[in-house]
């Protein structure tokens, strides 16, 4: 498993094994693979470029070509165990029901985005006057996708405002591998360039795949493996 | 059944309905000793797990894949059936039927009435989608297959795998529809009507009853085709392939052929005539323009689909199809979606238009074949 991405093999290690997972966003489905193969899990995706799509049909995944902004809402409530939105939040139009969207459709969401909170960014802003281009945010303002940039602090609130419960938190620098995070200390929001988090809501009663009695532990199961 | 217990690599025939058993229309009508004409492809597996059938679109037939036998043509679908396609008889057991209506071997209005003794006429039954798809599904058991791995077609027929799956959803594992829709559009409906129009202003339709005076409304049937024809295509692939290039030196200064494009559409509406009827062309038409699967299900189409959550569905549409435009294909995918149906679907871009299910693109063939070899992996066949 070398080669996978740092934040896949999160993810990988975050989902149960046969569970129902919808990837939005899922690109060429490369997650969908790893977690059909893998965990053996029903994997669906949506996904906006048609050759994604095609790519993901080719490779024998369930792909519905879609926006995440405009096409969650016609997933019934609670057809899947996890929605997972992989570095796609901020290039939504509306984040806020995007996020509210996933956690009706699925019991977790796992959700990853670049911290525009992160020093290189901070200190790009301040010593250039420019808007920041890292290596997590390497486009120009101009082409960039990311519309909705927050820090880790800012998207914090916005759990804090959707009443959604923070399961499993994870930060990742560079290509590094993943280290536990606690997401609300100000040191995290300074030095984590991408984060990842898995949520749910708040005095949710999960039914289906967690009904008996196999509750995921709210925190800690990210590091476990 | 005996007749099929040898089903040869290519075989196929004239199904009739057993006595008992008439095909009971959704108009009220009944048709006694139905026909079906059909080919089959491959041989059913032991476990009778690999059958697939494939639903044709308004002007095909049932010669999917072996040449036709008034044109001299190859199938029409040699994209996808065929040695190392991703339908291939070494695996499958490829059932494709003539639609009841249809003028290639199965009942429609040139039969002749049993009551009357002579060509139905207009007074064949109006026919839908759902009795096509009844008497397909009458075939299928009678070929000794319960529940088909895959059920398969573009346009009408991709009409006709909606129907199956709202009515047959039991009797199938997946479903592949191309560039359709669930109901017909407004400008459907009127481009059908000019069709139709086309067909009974010729002085020889007689009513529809030219048989019986010897002659063919082959004029009204050649505008008809000529006008479903540039639906079928789009404008860059017409400006691609013809522009407005001329035939011949220079303009006639008048009515022939001058443009290359109307000489094209001429060739197109006189082969079709010596190939398809006249009132089969009306009633499919009106066939077509009656389906509307929410219509059935108060208006919900999501609700169609609640028994077809089992499913596995490959939804494709085109850029440029203005027929069956992606809109009215990702309706569809949202109602399969709402139902909680397994549905993958794209837009492939494609500058041919309508046809482009029947033509040459790599990206449908990729997605088409992925979408199959995971269908088969899941229901054991590899």
């Amino acid at each position: 498993m070398t080669s996978i991405r740092e934040d896949f093999r999160e993810i990988l290690r975050l989902v149960r094994p046969g569970s129902r997972v919808l990837d939005v966003g899922c690109g060429e489905g490369a997650l969908l693979d790893l977690l059909a193969h893998e965990k053996q899990v029903d994997a669906r995706g949506l996904e906006l470029s048609a050759s994604g799509v095609a790519a993901c049909m080719a490779r024998g995944l369930s792909v519905v070509q879609g926006d995440a902004d405009l096409d969650l809402d016609h997933f019934p409530d609670r057809s899947f165990d996890y929605a997972v939105l992989s570095q796609t939040l901020q290039a939504t139009r509306n984040p806020r029901h995007v996020l509210d969207e996933l956690l009706r459709i699925a019991d977790r969401a796992i959700v990853s985005f670049p911290n525009f909170g992160h020093w290189r960014v901070r200190w790009s802003l301040l010593s250039r006057g420019r808007m920041p281009e890292t290596k997590a945010l390497p486009l120009p303002w101009w082409s960039t996708p990311n519309i909705h940039l927050c820090t880790l602090a800012d998207f914090m609130a916005l759990t804090a405002d959707l009443n959604l419960r923070v399961d499993a938190s994870a930060a990742f620098t560079g290509a590094g591998p993943a280290r536990p995070m606690d997401p609300t200390s100000a040191l995290e929001n300074w030095r984590t360039e991408t984060c990842l988090f898995m949520l749910s809501r708040h005095g949710a009663s999960p039914q289906g795949k967690f009904s008996q009695g196999e509750l995921p532990p709210a925190s800690g199961d990210l590091f476990d493996g | 059944m005996a007749a099929f217990d040898l089903v040869t690599p290519a075989g196929g025939g004239t199904w009739r309905f057993p006595a008992n058993e008439p095909l009971r229309l959704d108009s009220g009508g009944v048709i006694e000793g139905l026909e079906i004409a059909y080919q089959t492809y491959g041989q059913l597996n032991a476990d009778k797990s690999n059958a697939v059938l494939i639903c044709h679109a308004l002007t095909m037939d049932q010669y999917v894949a072996s040449p036709h036998p008034v044109t001299g043509k190859p199938g029409w679908w040699p994209r996808l059936v065929g040695p190392g396609k991703p339908l291939d008889p070494a695996r499958h057991f490829i059932i494709c039927s003539n639609v009841i209506g249809g003028c290639m071997g199965s009942t429609g209005p040139a039969s002749i009435n049993p009551a009357t003794g002579k060509t139905y006429g207009l007074s064949f039954p109006v026919i839908t989608i759902a009795d096509m798809v009844r008497a397909q599904a009458m075939l299928v058991s009678a070929l000794g297959v319960d529940t088909l791995f895959a059920v398969v077609g573009g346009s009408m027929g991709g009409m006709q795998v909606q129907q199956w799956a709202v009515d047959y959803p039991e009797r199938m594992f997946s479903a592949v529809v191309l560039a359709s829709a669930s109901r017909h559009s407004a400008q459907n409906i009127a481009f059908h009507e000019v069709g139709r129009q086309a067909i009974m202003a010729d002085p020889d339709w007689r009513g529809g009853a030219y048989a019986e005076h010897g002659v063919r409304p082959e004029k009204g049937l050649a505008v008809a085709r000529m006008a479903a024809h540039i639906t079928y295509l789009s404008e860059p692939a017409l400006q691609r392939k013809f522009g407005r290039e001329l035939q011949r030196d220079g303009l006639s200064w008048g009515f022939d052929a001058d443009f290359q494009v109307e000489s094209y559409l001429r060739h197109q509406g006189s082969s079709f005539v010596d190939r398809f009827d006249a009132n089969s062309y009306l009633y499919i038409t009106r066939a077509m323009d009656y389906f509307d699967i929410a219509a059935s299900h108060g208006g919900v189409l999501a609700k169609a689909f609640t028994r077809a959550r089992h499913v596995r569905f490959c939804v494709l549409s085109f850029s440029s199809d203005w027929l069956y435009p992606t809109a009215e294909n990702r309706h569809l995918v949202r109602a399969l979606t709402a139902a909680g149906a397994r549905a993958a679907f794209a837009e492939i871009e494609s500058d041919k238009g309508h046809d482009a299910f029947l033509l040459d693109e790599p990206v449908m063939d990729a997605a088409l074949e992925g979408f199959l070899a995971s269908a088969e992996r899941d229901r054991g066949l590899v």
